[in-house]
């Protein structure tokens, strides 16, 4: 039960990890019942992954390395998505039209 | 009866509106608390609860951008970590407007002092979240605004903007605000008139009020001539854009089949993102102003070289003209720009640059690095002797031989100069080495009328359409001509459907004007028979 797991990943989102991603990584944060947490430096601080408002104030902006860490059942399922969830770019294109 | 009175600012999206003034400033004026901590708690639980529900019924008529804001503010008034806080302090015995305002301005700081455009942008949502509670939390529904009205005060939250039944007129007056907010986007996409950054000084702002958001103007308490004149303009503003329309998606020909080169002016990378680049020639003018313009200092080389990539890449091979930095004159800059007795005339765009080489170089070693995202030019501000552009050129060799020493991607960019001294506009021959010319009507305008542009009390002598700026125009276009030196418009006149046939005439064939305006100048070409 006490399952643990870490993973660090690159963000390329154009602007970080902002608004409209960081709604869709919350959202698949608390949809896993472990314990995750992100940081800018695996020294911490450490910010709770299923509140947007510490996921906003972590500020991460593109380019940053994040950590993640998770604690409690599917663990390594919750990191590996979010993981996954950064690499794909938040299902955002570069062709995300703003305001077509 | 007041006597009226004429507030200047600056269009951010054209159009007409004649209504009453109505403050956005008035949020929350009748929440009575009750004094007992639980009741506080269920009444701002309720008033959160509405909070979401009334974005969520947003959400219904919203797509695209605006749709995602919505989520966004819902997921934070969902989340404990928001509300938390303003709970606490209501158990402690707060007020739930008290707690609930306190610890959102919290919040708010932390955006603002944010060292992230991005992030520093998004205190406007969480201010939007605050007042949208607040108006729940509020007894009054005082504060909803009568159809038609024009909106007036500091800013605007996008939701307010959604919220807006626009469908029987009404208009948008700022006097903070940016042509590049999102507001402005959604206002120049749904054509609501909205004016942005107006001097108002202590005036009291209420009633009548006739916005010109075509020139950038207010007049309120208005005589029954200015309403009669007011709308003539309004009517006929109505009847161009009907017919320009047609026109934007077209190359800009004039009567007789004659090719003009039509660009957009840019002050914020994100102005881009709203234009179909199928629709223009290039980006003439990307004003880098707005990186200097923050309070948490001056901007490092990624974050420029980032903004100027973004641009590069959206124009894909039409060409860039990035200005450097233009601080000074009526763009002050902390830690950059000094306070003058006369600013026009004083340390402004290159000799600002010129004077701190350790800041420039920054934005040359950014421009460097960008240039090799897509077609860039590069034109310095404010030149007026040969000298100043030679010892520009010289910090870009220099930086350019160390980019290529650490072995950085980079491309030297084609050098230009802007055209708005009147020493380079009559003697042109003296800068025959630069790569292109741009001339910049505003301030060329103000230097040979000697018309401050930001002084209302001269605003009739501030015409580029008079003989003598006119003639200068003509004049460094026949230069540019004559020696194969491309020579283009970036000012406001570039934009004026009344100015363009005088710009044509003059022998112009490249103009740049702010995108709202490109179907209009279009339409305005096609009617000139060069």
């Amino acid at each position: 039960m006490s399952a643990t797991a870490e993973a660090t990943v690159l963000i390329t989102h154009e602007v970080g990890l902002h608004a409209r991603p960081s709604v869709k990584f919350t959202k698949l944060a608390k949809s896993f019942s472990a314990q995750v947490e992100i940081a800018l430096a695996a020294s911490g601080p450490w910010f709770d992954a299923k509140s947007i408002v510490k996921v906003m104030a972590a500020k991460a902006p593109k380019g940053t390395l994040l950590h993640l860490r998770a604690t409690g059942d599917e663990a390594k399922e919750a990191v590996g998505a979010l993981v996954d969830l950064v690499q794909r770019d938040f299902d955002e294109g570069a062709d995300h039209a703003r305001s077509a | 009866m007041p006597a009226p009175l004429r507030l200047k600012g600056i269009p951010a999206s054209a159009g007409y509106a004649e209504g009453p003034l109505h403050s956005l400033e008035q949020v929350c004026a009748g929440y009575s608390p009750s004094g007992l901590p639980d009741l506080e708690k269920a009444t701002l639980e309720a008033a959160v609860g509405a909070a979401i529900e009334s974005l969520a019924a947003l959400i219904e008529t919203s797509e695209g951008d605006a749709a995602e804001i919505l989520e966004f503010q819902i997921a934070m008034l969902e989340d404990d970590a928001l509300t938390g806080p303003a709970f606490a302090a209501i158990a402690q015995g707060s007020a739930a407007d008290e707690a609930w305002q306190q610890a959102l301005n919290v919040e708010i700081s932390g955006y603002e002092n944010s060292d992230q455009d991005y992030f520093r942008a998004r205190a406007a949502d969480i201010r939007d979240i605050r007042d949208r509670v607040l108006r729940a939390l509020s007894l009054e529904s005082g504060f909803t605004a009568p159809v038609g009205a024009i909106l007036y005060g500091d800013d605007i939250a996008p939701t307010r903007f959604l919220e807006t039944d626009w469908s029987k007129g009404g208009g948008i007056a700022l006097r903070r605000g940016s042509t590049a907010s999102h507001v402005a986007m959604l206002a120049r996409a749904r054509g609501v008139p909205m004016v942005v950054g107006l001097c108002s000084g202590d005036a009291a702002i209420t009633g009548l009020a006739l916005l010109d958001a075509e020139h950038g103007g207010i007049v309120l308490a208005p005589s029954a001539v200015e309403i009669e004149e007011f709308r003539k303009f309004s009517s006929s503003f109505a009847a161009r854009q009907d017919k320009a329309r047609a026109y934007l998606a077209g190359p800009a020909l004039t009567k007789l089949g004659t090719p003009v080169r039509v660009q957009i002016n840019i002050a914020d990378p994100s102005d881009v993102d709203a234009v179909d680049v199928a629709n223009c020639d290039g980006v003439g003018l990307m004003r880098t102003e707005f990186l200097f313009g923050h309070a948490s200092g001056l901007p490092d080389e990624e974050t420029q070289y980032r903004a100027y990539a973004h641009v590069l890449e959206w124009a894909g091979e039409k060409p860039v003209t990035i200005r450097t930095v233009d601080a000074g004159g009526d763009k002050p800059v902390p830690g950059f720009t000094v306070e003058e007795s006369n600013p026009f005339l004083g340390l402004r765009g290159i000799r600002l640059s010129l004077a701190h080489p350790e800041i420039f170089r920054v934005q040359i070693r950014a421009l460097l690095r960008a240039g090799v995202h897509g077609n860039l030019k590069v034109m310095f501000p404010m030149i007026a002797v040969p000298e100043e552009y030679e010892r520009a050129c010289v910090l870009f060799a220099e930086e350019r031989a160390k980019l290529e020493a650490v072995g950085l991607p980079h491309k030297l960019p084609p050098l230009g100069i802007m055209v708005e001294v009147p020493s380079v506009a009559i003697a042109p021959e003296a800068f025959a080495d630069v790569a292109f010319f741009s001339i910049g009507s505003n301030d060329l305008t103000q230097y040979v009328m000697a018309a401050a542009r930001d002084n209302g009390a001269v605003a009739a002598l501030n015409a580029v359409r008079n003989p003598a700026v006119l003639r200068l125009i003509s004049q460094v276009a026949a230069y540019g001509a004559a020696n194969g030196i491309l020579v283009s418009l970036c000012g406001d006149a570039g934009g004026d459907p009344a100015t363009i046939p005088a710009l044509l005439e003059a022998g112009l064939r490249d103009l740049s004007v702010v995108p709202a305006q490109l179907a209009m100048a279009k339409a305005a070409i096609a009617e000139v028979s060069v």
